[in-house]
């Protein structure tokens, strides 16, 4: 998750306003701050992870996703992140259309479920892969719109969505060279900057 | 002799009434020539001054926020589950400073002081106050502490109305707004419930429009109606469920405890919440002033800083750098979560930095007067890190000063 954050950290600019959509606990907000001096603001549902955000001085809303970002004005942030969360909401295509909406650019990291080991688990056992990344059972996963890096680029074809940069990695978090040959096979998180 | 009150307790504490000479012009055209304010403080003013928070109080709340005036008293101060050394508004930290407001009944100016024009107490003839001209006394409060910016201002209610308003009328002179349990204006319902207050008082015969003063007497029937009516609206229904109905070996009584346990078939009291209410409601107005309440329960209905912004709440808070927090209580239905989340995205709108909770509660409207863990754990870490600031905010003053 670190090294994520550490490759998403570079296309952020300096004061500039950051919305983190499931910001956690808020210690990517407090980093941002540190060494952007960005304007923070981060949204979660886990009373945990907003007490961490208030311990860490970070802005925090208890909003929770599904219900939708209608209270966010239209241009009112530069970034809108959402890192590991995409799979887990009701409507993907709609939260993403939302983030577009608000942000002037956005970025967002999914686990990209045609990893190879996650093939290779399917085609062999039959059954929903579970895995160090993906801990869950099929029944209480929180996980319920797994996509893989080739459909979220036709999501993105579909609806006139501009990629700006996108980085699939590795297991380490490294974009491998393995990653040249085919991302879609080999790549097991995908980080996209996306705008309209 | 040992001390007599808990190691958390501010202790011992002594109000002071303060004399303000220039006269405020108030919201109605109105002036006060000059008023007296009872105010009460804890905790150390730092040498720049920059570590001072303003409590606001609500409706039936006053000067006496934390600590003890005497060994006798029974109960501390209205807040002093937050106000304290180690609590979550830690007095070891910063500079604590609560009022009566202005109309008030508990030794600031108000219906009660006598009236300089006619010699007799003001009564009916009192001025009404605007939460506005609340906070304009509560800046010049400041002016005469020397405080320049408070790190805080700090309200629940009515008192998060106080702290909406200054964060608007002073933008520069508070570093946090902390709004609790409040709302952008009142609803229909709860102006609705303000008025059969209001006439409840009124209508006792023992009113004498105002002027029962004189009379040697006040409404003692009609305000402890109106303070059974409020309580009502302070507390949810499975607060009241649980205050009385203990017996949930059995499932459960949805709170019908008898008071003396059986029914009496007739019109005096059956249940354990009719005496309550009664109990409460007559307590309240032996310690408190209708004409008081009558004004309160106005300052509240008017309360609507949008109208000077086209009714777009979020222009108001187009000056000022402060931070925002702001909570809510789920079982809160006077000033449900929706209407702190109209503060909230008014405040996205106008580009300000706002953090929200919504706290789980049993408790209503009164929650944030509880010892609720979750609501009292994010006060402290919140006010932690505004302590922290105050401290930089010195350490330069000290530079300066070097």
């Amino acid at each position: 998750m670190r090294a994520e954050l550490q490759i998403i950290q570079d296309w952020i600019e300096p004061d500039s306003r950051v919305l983190d959509l499931g910001c956690g606990d808020g210690s990517f907000l407090a980093s941002l701050k540190r060494e952007k001096q960005v304007f923070d603001c981060g949204l979660d549902l886990d009373t945990e992870n907003i007490q961490k955000c208030l311990e860490a001085g970070v802005n925090v809303i208890e909003q929770d996703l599904d219900k939708g970002l209608g209270n966010f004005s239209d241009n009112s942030f530069d970034t809108v992140l959402l890192a590991q969360t995409l799979q887990a909401v009701q409507n993907p295509d709609v939260l993403v259309e939302e983030m577009l909406r608000i942000g002037k650019n956005c970025i967002i990291t999914f686990p990209n479920f045609a990893y190879w080991r996650y093939r290779f688990y399917l085609l062999t056992k039959g059954r929903m892969p579970v895995s160090r990344h993906i801990p869950f059972e099929w029944y209480d996963t929180p996980n319920i719109h797994f996509c893989t890096i080739r459909d979220f680029d036709a999501l993105c074809a579909e609806r006139n969505i501009k990629i700006l940069n996108r980085i699939v990695v590795d297991e380490q978090y490294r974009p491998s060279s393995l990653m040249n040959f085919n991302q879609n096979f080999f790549g097991i998180n995908a980080i996209y900057h996306i705008t309209r | 002799m040992p001390n007599p009150f808990p190691v958390d307790s501010v202790g011992l504490v002594k109000p002071q009434l303060i004399h303000f000479d220039e006269p405020l012009v108030l919201r109605s055209g109105k002036t006060i020539n000059a008023y007296d304010l009872m105010v009460e403080c804890y905790g150390e003013l730092n040498t720049d001054k920059s570590n001072a928070i303003l409590i606001c109080h609500a409706l039936s709340g006053d000067h006496h926020a934390a600590g003890y005036h005497s060994a006798e008293d029974e109960k501390p101060g209205w807040w002093d589950v937050c106000i304290g050394p180690g609590k979550a508004f830690d007095t070891d930290k910063f500079f604590i400073v609560c009022l009566n407001n202005l109309g008030g009944c508990a030794g600031s100016t108000g219906p009660v002081s006598i009236n300089p024009a006619t010699g007799k107490p003001y009564g009916p003839d009192f001025p009404i106050v605007t939460v506005r001209d609340w906070v304009n006394s509560q800046a010049r409060l400041a002016d005469y502490l020397g405080i320049e910016q408070w790190a805080a201002v700090i309200g629940g209610s009515l008192g998060g109305m106080q702290v909406l308003r200054w964060a608007i009328s002073y933008p520069e002179r508070l570093r946090h707004a902390v709004v609790i349990a409040a709302a952008p204006r009142l609803s229909a319902q709860n102006i609705a419930f303000n008025e059969v207050a209001r006439q409840s008082i009124t209508s006792d015969p023992d009113f004498h429009q105002g002027h029962y003063y004189e009379h040697g007497t006040y409404p003692k029937k009609g305000l402890t109606l109106a303070r059974m009516i409020g309580h009502i609206t302070y507390l949810s229904e499975s607060a009241m469920r649980e205050k009385f109905g203990k017996d949930s070996l059995t499932g459960g009584n949805f709170g019908r405890d008898l008071r003396t346990g059986k029914l009496n078939f007739g019109f005096d009291v059956d249940f354990q919440v009719e005496s309550y209410l009664q109990y409460k409601g007559e307590t309240f107005s032996s310690n408190f002033d209708a004409n008081t309440y009558l004004l309160i329960t106005k300052t509240l209905d008017y309360f609507d800083p949008a109208v000077d912004y086209d009714g777009d709440f979020s222009k108001a808070f187009s000056k000022g750098n402060c931070k925002f927090l702001v909570m809510s209580f789920s079982s809160d239905w006077r000033f449900p979560p929706e209407r702190s989340r109209e503060i909230v995205n008014s405040l996205l709108k106008a580009k300000r930095q706002v953090s929200y909770l919504e706290i789980q509660s049993d408790g209503g409207h009164d929650a944030f007067l509880l010892n609720e863990p979750r609501y009292i754990k994010a006060l402290s870490a919140y006010l932690s890190v505004v302590a922290g600031e105050s401290d930089v905010q010195s350490t330069k003053g000290h530079r300066h000063a070097g």
